[in-house]
């Protein structure tokens, strides 16, 4: 619990911070999305040249979804993805029963419509990963009931 | 050896979050100073928090280290309330009343009430004033022992004065 504290709190004041900014303001809620998600995407780059730095090269994109579910997501979330599906055609939904983002919102449907706003961030931390490891992406994220979600991956051939 | 990488990529995370909020502050101000005073702000919003966080993990070292190496026993901790600033230990079993039946000219006696006074004074040694007390005791027939403990402050430092 101890030393994800720290980053769990950051997150929270990265969100804040976003959306003040934007109540004085201009902004509308996609591009605060956006904000998070670019600055997930930037983090996701930078952590995962240190995460592979020492692994084997990777057989094929399988194989990259599964070290994300595996390796990648236990490094930041201290768990696994709890399912994972593809249709072999190029979408993976990744699907976490218990994410530590959402976990302390309440779980009723009160909150639900704050949750795209904590799920922005990793979005672009899964992105940003993949990006570096030579897949290009577009992530999305769904939840129907706290604080399962599940995110979807739509590689772009290039 | 994964859970030591783990804690290198912890920490690292951490860091590259912050640079990323540190770079999205310098675009969105256009002088270091408000970047300053914003970073100090929310700085400030994250020590308010952690506090909660330093409390849970006080309750836990209570339950499980103190009470085990003490009285034998590991009571668990639950119903916090959701500002995170209180929360029960439940008591299984208690020693200290093994051998005991409350006769009944002694109905409000907290025959354990001692317990209370340790956790206060134990936690008041290291800055935390706390309000302990007994909600359910198996004595008076209830399943369990609960003592409720909430959170009152940090104790500031309060040296005589001249002194060190």
């Amino acid at each position: 619990m101890a030393d994800e504290a720290p980053f769990q709190f950051l997150h929270n004041e990265v969100i804040h911070y976003i959306y003040k900014s934007a109540e004085n303001g201009e902004t509308e809620n996609g591009k605060n999305i956006t904000k998070l998600e670019n600055m997930g995407f930037r983090v996701g780059q930078g952590l995962i040249e240190r995460l592979t730095k020492d692994t084997a090269r990777f057989k094929d994109e399988l194989d990259i979804m599964k070290f994300i579910c595996k390796d990648f997501w236990t490094c930041v979330f201290k768990k696994q993805i709890d399912n994972l599906r593809t249709n072999h055609q190029g979408i993976y939904v990744l699907q976490d029963n218990k994410f530590r983002l959402l976990s302390q919102l309440s779980a009723g449907k009160q909150y639900l419509e704050h949750a795209p706003k904590y799920l922005a961030f990793t979005c672009g931390l899964v992105r940003g990963a993949l990006s570096n490891l030579g897949v290009k992406s577009i992530v999305t994220a769904e939840v129907s009931v706290m604080p399962a979600c599940k995110f979807q991956v739509m590689i772009q051939k290039m | 050896d994964l859970k030591a990488s783990s804690r290198v990529t912890n920490s690292e995370l951490f860091t590259l979050t912050y640079g990323a909020l540190v770079t999205q502050l310098c675009k969105d101000y256009e002088n270091d100073e408000e970047v300053n005073k914003q970073l100090d702000k929310m700085g400030y919003n994250i020590g308010v928090r952690l506090i909660e966080d330093f409390l849970a993990q006080t309750a836990d070292v209570i339950a499980k280290v103190a009470f085990k190496m003490y009285l034998g026993i590991t009571p668990s901790v639950t119903n916090w309330s959701p500002a995170g600033d209180e929360f029960s230990l439940m008591l299984e079993n208690n020693p200290l009343v093994d051998f005991v039946e409350l006769p009944d000219n002694h109905s409000t006696l907290i025959y354990s009430n001692l317990l209370c006074g340790v956790l206060r004074g134990a936690l008041e040694m290291v800055q935390m004033a706390v309000d302990v007390r007994f909600v359910q005791d198996t004595l008076r027939g209830d399943s369990v022992t609960e003592i409720r403990m909430k959170f009152i402050k940090r104790i500031e430092e309060n040296l005589p004065a001249g002194d060190e």
